[in-house]
């Protein structure tokens, strides 16, 4: 099958510490795909690696092909775990700087999943609750028609009652193909929208699944299941 | 409203039952049309391909069909409709066998149990 992301033997070590223990991972177009695992497990560096962000030890990763850099930072909308957003930006600012910095980017799109999450584009963010100013960090990474979205802790701050409808909003508007990498602790309200999950641990991949393979077979959650895997 | 879905079966399944009851409940009588999977999807909090698949399934059964240019329709055989509603009732009646004879009641007790029951609701109602 065709793949989006493809990890050969990745290795990165940081000093003292191994982050990433030559892992073999490839996440092919169209899926959702969960990468679940304790604090400290590796997840967050990996999604470094995909934007970027960080430069392998050893081993190859590729985004569509291509090795990370300009041309792959073109296809990749990327929300990061910390909001890096101007304080004294209103949302509307911060949809123009989208629009100006991205050629992807869908302000008519921004614009909707605004109004239906009921956030005023004239607001600034200084003066946003903590959710708020990740659901507008949301909106504008998902308003980018990306082929492949990677979504570190998309719900971690929001309410249990608002994270439906952030899971809905991201269903709803990712573009058609695209691939998405959700990381998060919270399987239990994640695992309904992906295909498959990633457990990492350690810095090594320990199970790659479908999330129904994993009901089907031991008939149990994929949250139930990590719960087991990772019992401390 | 995301659909209630159990979290220790397969949720393509659930997908499949979920369907087929707002098909027999008339919310999508015989002959309409479906919303898209991906508006499906998000209604239900689900993953677009899992819905594809349960959506396909029930096309391969009959229940639903596609036309390619304008989308999926529940089957406009009112017949085929009634037949997955009987199957859905069988199945329920199946399960309230089976936990009866695990509370220890036999056929005879479980005939007049119901039909107490049964006449005590009309009462009330």
């Amino acid at each position: 099958m065709d793949s989006i992301l493809e990890c050969r033997n990745l290795t990165k070590y940081y000093p003292g510490c191994l982050a990433l223990n030559s892992i073999n991972l490839s996440i092919p177009k169209g899926q959702i795909v969960g990468l679940l695992g304790p604090n400290g497990s590796g997840k967050t560096t990996l999604i470094k690696l995909i934007n970027g962000l960080l430069v392998p030890t050893s081993g190859e990763l590729l985004v569509n092909g291509l090795k990370p850099g300009v041309e792959s930072k073109k296809i990749i909308s990327y929300l990061p775990e910390r909001t890096y957003l101007n304080d004294w930006m209103n949302v509307q600012n911060m949809i123009d700087y989208f629009g100006d910095f991205y050629e992807n980017f869908n302000k008519a799109k921004a614009y909707d999943m605004l109004q239906r999450l009921h956030i005023n584009p004239n607001n600034r963010l200084k003066t946003m609750s903590k959710g708020t100013k990740e659901k507008v960090q949301l909106i504008l990474v998902m308003s980018r028609e990306a082929e492949l979205y990677v979504l570190d802790e998309p719900i971690g701050g929001v309410d249990p009652a608002a994270r439906d409808y952030i899971l809905e909003t991201i269903i709803g508007n990712y573009s058609e193909n695209a691939s998405l990498i959700i990381s998060t602790h919270l399987i239990e309200d994640v695992e309904k929208i992906l295909d498959g999950v990633v457990f990492i641990n350690m810095g090594n991949i320990v199970l790659t699944s479908t999330v129904d393979d994993i009901r089907e077979k031991e008939n149990k959650s994929v949250d139930a299941l990590f719960r087991e895997v990772f019992k401390c | 409203m995301p659909w209630n879905l159990q979290s220790d079966r397969p949720i393509y399944s659930q997908l499949i039952e979920k369907v087929q009851l707002l098909i027999v409940s008339g919310v999508y009588p015989a002959g309409s049309k479906l919303p898209s999977v991906r508006d499906l999807a998000a209604e239900a909090s689900v993953n677009p391909n899992t819905m594809q698949r349960a959506l396909a399934q029930l096309e391969n059964e009959g229940l639903l069909y596609s036309q390619r240019t304008s989308g999926r329709f529940v089957t406009e055989d009112v017949e085929k409709v009634m037949q997955t509603k009987n199957s859905l009732a069988a199945n329920l009646i199946h399960t309230f066998i089976r936990k009866m004879n695990q509370l220890g009641y036999n056929k005879q007790q479980i005939y007049s149990m119901l039909g107490q029951i049964m006449k005590e609701e009309e009462h009330h109602g």
